[in-house]
């Protein structure tokens, strides 16, 4: 590879090939519509939590893809269950659902 | 007396259910908290236990929760319970009044007719007793037959789905069936040997079976009752049928006023053997109505709790829309253990909300909370503060700049703990703004806030206040002839019991029609329930679209509703009805009284109130 003097960030490369994706797996088997999500973000715009603080459903499906584990369990439960955002879905994602099988995936086999 | 050995199938089974009944019913009664305990000794000596008596006699024995369901079926448990428990009440008369003393083994009542051929000793009582044991018998077995007929025609009771029985109720079931056509042809061989009976026994020993041989039919005849009798005995505690020791027990509980708590408690298990699986719940299930699922309501979720512990699927797949338990003919508190049960499996953990703290909300004197689905719907946000507005009410929109989520989602997902944050920082933040009132659009909210929050102030739900307002004389609303259907939400109808308010309001305007005879306390549900996570989008319109279909015919103008949340859900699934919520119905009314009066008097008001309401239309 040329060297331009400069390259990206180690912390923003992420390997597909390396990653984790038991987490979007395991979600994906048991909730379909986690595959129809377009990251059009209006979940994120309508989100009650995420007037408060910095959460986003968009980027947590956006961690779960890259099998960022870790970041998904954690930022999932900032989550309220409100349901707003289940309604906005342009696309139908079964978004609380989405956020209860990461909670739950957290508990049953330690992702 | 001639002994026979024929009795003992029937005396071990019921020693054996007597003392399992004894046992059980102390357990439970041992293990209530100390609280329920003394309440139940305070009000021993009270009215309440006449109540619970006269409780006992009208649901025990003559089954009117089912009548009131459909009379053939109510006819149909009516005959068992009563029959049975009169053929029991007379045999031990019977027995008793025989000139031989009063005591006498438990069996010999029942067997009464083995025993005692010639009944002349009884004299003016003979024929009195003879023909109402036939009768009861007879009407037990009419019973029995309408029973197997339910088995392959129940739509004709009113029910179109019934709980599919696992093996030992069906081996109870089956002893059950047996026990009074093994009793009939007991009675009636016996009949035709000895001339015993009445117009039924008789008639059917004397007259049809008396070509038959008599003599060897004897004892097998009675032999076989025994042993029907003994096996149902013996099943009963581990079968739906321990329903029968149990609901007397639990009628009496209730009636002192011991309620399902925030966990399982004793009281539970009360509720859980008293239910009898006889499957009413499961037709009144939008789950089972419109989606064809059928395997996961109260009937079965509380028969596996009771025997293990019921599947995930089991404990998830249910809206909580409580029309189960408006439905349940023994009033147990389905929704309650449903939750209960959900929050031994908590996802969350109780320190999720840590990033809520500096927030709060403005001062307030009349507070107003859209909450998060109100946040959803602007417009009825903003037809209500109209509505508010015009009434000269001095409120504050205490969450203008975004409500923190009143906790119910989450409560009604089992998320127990992590509810107790929001409702902790809500309810300190609602405290501090110093309101004397809370005004909320959203039924979801304004359970919750009733519920849980345990708030001095008074919680309205809109609709209810607007009505208050109306009913002063604060708004006047110009009459239409709009034909408006109103859909209860679940919340707001069986949650919080308010279904006048709306519906008065609503007649202040507009024409309001019941189209349907699910409304009020057995509305319908829309779908959208917030405690469901495993239903599609898909089947959520589904349901939506047949609750509208009911709600509404073809001279429905307009579906009016209360909540947000069924607004957007019943909107979302047809485009034939417009859906409304109630201030937006409202605001229009308003607003056409406004201009009526305003050509009236022919005088332009310059009122900065109503270019809003102009702008709104």
């Amino acid at each position: 590879m040329i060297d331009f003097g400069y390259a990206p960030l180690k912390i923003n490369i992420h390997d597909l090939d390396k990653a984790d994706l038991s987490l979007m797996d395991w979600i994906t088997a048991r909730d379909e519509s986690f595959r129809l999500c377009i990251a059009c973000g209006s979940c994120t715009a309508t989100c009650t939590a995420g007037n408060f603080t910095n959460f986003s459903f968009r980027e947590l499906c956006h961690s779960i893809r890259r099998g960022e584990v870790e970041k998904a369990v954690r930022e999932s439960e900032k989550c309220m269950l409100c349901g707003k955002c289940t309604l906005v879905c342009p696309r139908n994602v079964n978004t609380r659902n989405i956020i209860k099988l990461v909670r739950k995936a957290n508990q049953n086999f330690r992702v | 007396m001639k002994e026979h050995p024929f009795v003992i199938p029937f005396t071990i089974g019921l020693t054996f259910v007597i003392l399992y009944t004894v046992v059980m019913w102390t357990i439970w009664v041992v293990r209530l908290t100390r609280r329920e305990k003394k309440i139940i000794w305070k009000r021993l000596l009270t009215v309440k236990t006449l109540r619970g008596i006269w409780e006992t006699i009208r649901e025990g024995l003559f089954h009117r929760n089912i009548f009131k369901k459909n009379v053939i079926l109510g006819f149909m448990h009516m005959s068992l319970a009563f029959g049975w428990f009169m053929l029991i009440v007379l045999g031990n008369l019977e027995a008793r009044l025989y000139p031989h003393g009063l005591i006498n083994p438990p069996y010999y009542p029942i067997f009464f007719e083995f025993f005692r051929h010639d009944l002349s000793p009884l004299r003016e009582y003979e024929e009195i007793f003879t023909f109402l044991m036939d009768f009861f018998l007879l009407l037990v077995i009419s019973g029995i037959g309408i029973a197997f007929f339910k088995r392959y025609k129940s739509k004709v009771m009113g029910m179109h789905r019934t709980t599919k029985h696992i093996l030992i109720d069906r081996i109870a079931l089956t002893s059950l069936w047996l026990i009074f056509p093994f009793r009939i042809l007991a009675e009636s061989v016996t009949a035709g040997l000895y001339n015993t009976g009445h117009f039924f026994t008789n008639f059917l020993g004397q007259q049809v079976i008396y070509g038959l041989p008599l003599d060897q039919l004897y004892y097998p005849s009675w032999w076989a009752y025994s042993i029907a009798l003994g096996s149902f005995f013996v099943a009963l505690p581990f079968s739906r049928y321990m329903h029968i020791p149990t609901e007397i027990l639990l009628i009496f509980l209730r009636k002192y006023g011991v309620r399902e708590k925030d966990s399982h408690s004793s009281y539970t298990n009360v509720e859980l053997n008293a239910c009898s699986r006889c499957g009413i719940c499961i037709d009144s299930c939008h789950l089972s109505t419109d989606l064809g699922i059928s395997d996961t309501q109260p009937t079965y979720f509380i028969r596996d709790l009771r025997y293990s512990k019921p599947s995930e699927r089991l404990r998830e797949t249910c809206m909580l829309c409580m029309r189960c338990l408006k439905a349940c003919p023994v009033g147990i508190e389905i929704t309650q253990i449903r939750k209960n049960e959900r929050s031994e499996h908590q996802l969350f953990s109780p320190t999720s909300y840590s990033y809520l703290n500096g927030y709060a909300y403005p001062k307030a004197k009349v507070a107003f909370f859209a909450g998060c689905m109100g946040h959803l719907t602007p417009n009825i946000i903003k037809s209500t503060l109209l509505l508010l507005d015009a009434a000269g009410i001095d409120y504050t929109f205490i969450d203008r700049n975004g409500s923190i989520c009143c906790g119910r989602p989450l409560q009604l997902n089992g998320e127990v703990d992590a509810a107790k944050q929001l409702i902790d920082k809500n309810n300190r933040l609602i405290y501090e703004t110093g309101a004397n009132c809370l005004v909320t659009t959203c039924p979801i909210c304004a359970s919750e806030f009733k519920k849980n929050y345990h708030m001095s102030i008074p919680i309205y739900h809109h609709s209810q206040y607007l009505w208050e307002l109306t009913n002063q004389g604060r708004l006047v609303f110009n009459q239409s002839n709009l034909n408006v259907a109103y859909h209860d939400p679940c919340e707001l109808s069986r949650g919080l019991g308010v279904v006048d308010e709306p519906r008065k309001l609503l007649k202040s305007a507009v024409v309001l029609t019941e189209n349907s005879n699910q409304t009020k306390q057995n509305s319908l549900c829309c779908g959208g329930s917030l405690a469901i996570t495993n239903t599609s989008a898909f089947q959520k319109s589904t349901i939506a679209a047949s609750t509208v279909l009911q709600l509404a015919n073809n001279t429905t103008d307009l579906i009016a509703t209360a909540c947000p949340l069924c607004k957007k859900t019943l909107a979302a699934a047809q485009n034939d009805v417009p859906v409304q919520d109630i201030s937006e119905i409202m605001v229009k009314a308003l607003m056409d009284s406004r201009k009526a009066s305003l050509s009236e008097a022919k005088v332009k008001m310059a009122s900065p109130k109503l270019e809003v309401v102009e702008e709104y239309k």
